[in-house]
């Protein structure tokens, strides 16, 4: 065995050029695989890790009309669809994945927000329960967050994320000035820190409309005044708090049902749907690799490219070494032992080629991770299955030659000389 | 006998067909343990042909062969590749080394074979070099050796597992006449020290150093007097 891998190594450098030309087919497909494998594994990390960071574990369930969210502002109360009851949301917090549950309204901004003379031309408008920011994970940047008291009372507070600081304050410290919400004055008490966002690579419109869920330029008012500023028999969104990560999904989809069987609306596309961000990742991660499994399948190809130019010229050395081959055959060389040489020789072959491959698929993934700015992840059991994989092209593409190689008759070979 | 062959045809080809050409017509051949034996011919009589068939390379038409009492002909490939491996040596006109390999690699592959340690490898095929006077040359490889050399290096590589008989197809062939010398005095000794040879050569100078010669026509074999010259 040794003798024979002392043999394919001499072998293959007798022809550098050669075994380096035959290999290339092996190093592109492995290097290709590699990649890509390092590219997705990069993306599902990051999109893990965001997640995880944000450490929200938020789930934001949110009245739908068909595909988009429904908007008050413009159609009013829907018939069949009441106020989240109490009860309903004791429902909810009592199911296991749930920590915890808040209510708020919301409507866009359209030109009613004012501060002085300036006017706010998009954003949101919440009215939202105390317990809101500690459910959604936000937490006082600037002064304070709302109080039961403000409830109670029905102070007219609000507190604005850092977006609206930045557009009607040039963030200037915006504590204590008044801005007008649909007439109604209301006095900044504090400015919420915008929570550590999800930044995913954006590549196509689907990923966009995915991941375009900006809650930037958000003014929030208690709970308890939005009866003031709109109706107070609007129906609520909820925001709910997963115990875990991995809980997201489960307690998403639990709350929706709880909400949908309350509801009855006259209009059947109104339905409550959650905005479930390890959903949309999963989802994200499934059309990566579902484009990815094509890019592989192209790898797959070149390798058996690779593999079919590996027995090509493993022929030939048949052929060019036959005297060689008839020499060892008549001095008491099995026919085994020269089938295993061969097979060495053309497993060594690719085998280098794989190693070669994985260390410029490696090369590969870091610059395009540079030029396109996508994370990188290398995947060590990947390179070790690619170095395995491309050892097995060898064996398999080296059968034939090693084959004919071995039943040379020996005769044949000493006078082709 | 250590070779015994009786009535050996080989016809190349299918026979009776037109291009069938009978190259050993009715051969009989014994060798006992220790001769030293030539075997004269013009080119195109069979001689090559018959060499392949006691060396267990080729199989003949039709005959009978024994080597050491074994019935050659009913052997498997695993067993004709052991019995050459073993027991018979082979030098040819053209020595056939590789390039790559230095000399004492190129002696040591048949002990490779024969699943020798590395070790005892290099020890056994040291020993051999030393034998055909190449002890300077083990890291040679064969382009820095002369003919004379390249085959003193062949025949090192053909003894280094003792075997019974060496088979030599035209070992001077392609030699001038004192490196011929040097390989005829080298055979000598290896026949003195009790190895069977049986050499092929259409030199009846060199079929000379043989204790016994046979002179080769048309794939006929006849007995030629030992010693005596051979007109080709
Ligand atoms: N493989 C073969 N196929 C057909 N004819 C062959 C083959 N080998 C040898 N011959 C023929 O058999 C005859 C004997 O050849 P060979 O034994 O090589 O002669 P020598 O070694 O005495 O020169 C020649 O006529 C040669 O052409
Ligand atoms: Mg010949």
């Amino acid at each position: 065995m040794f003798e024979n891998l002392r043999l394919a190594f001499r072998g293959i450098w007798t022809h550098k050029l050669r075994s380096f030309l035959t290999m290339l087919g092996i190093i592109i497909g492995i290097a290709a695989i590699i990649a890509i494998v390092s590219t997705i594994e990069g993306t599902n990390q990051q999109i893990k890790e965001n997640l995880i960071g944000s450490g929200s574990n938020a789930v934001d369930i949110a009245i739908f009309q068909g595909e988009w969210e429904y908007e008050f502002e413009w159609s009013g109360i829907p018939e069949g669809v009441s106020v989240i009851s109490d009860e309903t949301i004791k429902e909810i917090k009592d199911l296991k994945e749930v920590k915890n549950v808040s209510r708020y309204n919301k409507r866009n901004v359209f030109g009613n927000v004012f501060y002085k003379d300036k006017n706010l031309t998009t954003g949101f408008i919440k009215g939202v329960e105390p317990d809101y920011f500690e459910t959604a994970n936000f937490s006082a940047l600037k002064g304070r967050l709302f109080t039961k008291d403000d409830e109670k009372k029905f102070r007219r507070v609000c507190v604005v994320d850092e977006s609206i600081m930045e557009e009607l304050f040039n963030n200037e410290n915006p504590i204590g000035e008044i801005i007008e919400v649909d007439d109604t004055p209301y006095t900044i008490v504090g400015v919420v820190a915008s929570r550590s966002t999800f930044e995913p690579v954006i590549n196509t419109i689907e990923d966009y409309a995915l991941y375009h869920q900006d809650d930037s330029g958000t003014i929030y008012i208690p709970h308890a005044d939005w009866a003031i500023s709109y109706c107070f028999d609007e129906p609520e969104n909820i925001m709910v708090q997963a115990k875990s990560t991995d809980d997201m999904t489960a307690a998403g989809k639990k709350a929706t049902d709880i909400l949908n069987k309350k509801i009855h609306p006259e209009d059947e596309t109104l339905e409550y749907k959650s905005k479930d961000l390890l959903e949309q990742a999963m989802k994200l991660q499934q059309l990566t690799k579902s484009t990815n499994s094509m890019l592989i399948w192209i790898a797959a190809i070149s390798l058996l490219v690779g593999g079919i130019g590996v027995m090509n010229i493993m022929l030939v050395s048949v052929t060019e070494r036959t005297s060689e081959i008839g020499l060892k055959k008549a001095i008491g060389a099995r026919k085994s032992k020269v089938m295993w040489q061969f097979l060495t020789e053309a497993a060594v072959l690719t085998s280098l080629g794989g190693f070669l491959g994985v260390a410029s698929g490696i090369g590969l993934a870091r610059i395009i991770s540079i030029v396109a700015g996508t994370p990188v992840a290398i995947s060590w059991p990947a390179a070790i299955v690619a170095v395995i994989f491309s050892t097995v092209i060898g064996v398999v593409f080296g059968i034939i030659p090693s084959h004919q190689a071995a039943n040379l008759n020996p005769i044949d070979a000493l006078r082709s000389n | 006998m250590i070779v015994k062959l009786d009535n050996i045809f080989k016809t190349y080809g299918e026979s009776g067909s037109e291009i069938s050409v009978p190259a050993l017509n009715d051969v009989s051949l014994s060798v006992a343990q220790g001769e030293y034996v030539a075997i004269m011919g013009p080119s195109g009589s069979g001689k090559s042909t018959l060499m392949n068939v006691i060396g267990c390379l080729d199989k003949p038409s039709s005959g009978s062969y024994f080597f050491e009492n074994q019935d050659v002909l009913k052997l498997k490939d695993k067993q004709l590749s052991d019995l050459r491996l073993h027991s018979i040596g082979f030098v040819f006109q053209s020595f056939y080394l590789m390039n790559e390999e230095t000399a004492l690699e190129n002696v040591a592959l048949p002990l490779s074979y024969a699943g020798v340690p590395k070790k005892e490898r290099e020890k056994r095929a040291a020993e051999a070099l030393t034998k055909v006077g190449l002890a300077e040359r083990i890291k040679f490889r064969p382009d820095q050796l002369s003919g004379g050399q390249k085959q003193r290096v062949a025949i090192a590589r053909a003894i280094v597992n003792n075997p019974r008989v060496l088979l030599a197809d035209e070992p001077t062939g392609a030699l001038d006449q004192k490196s011929g010398a040097a390989i005829m005095e080298l055979f000598q000794k290896l026949n003195d020290e009790g190895t069977t040879i049986i050499m092929i050569t259409h030199d009846s100078n060199i079929a000379s150093h043989a204790k016994k010669s046979y002179l080769i026509v048309d794939g006929k074999l006849l007995e030629g007097p030992s010693g005596q010259e051979v007109d080709e």
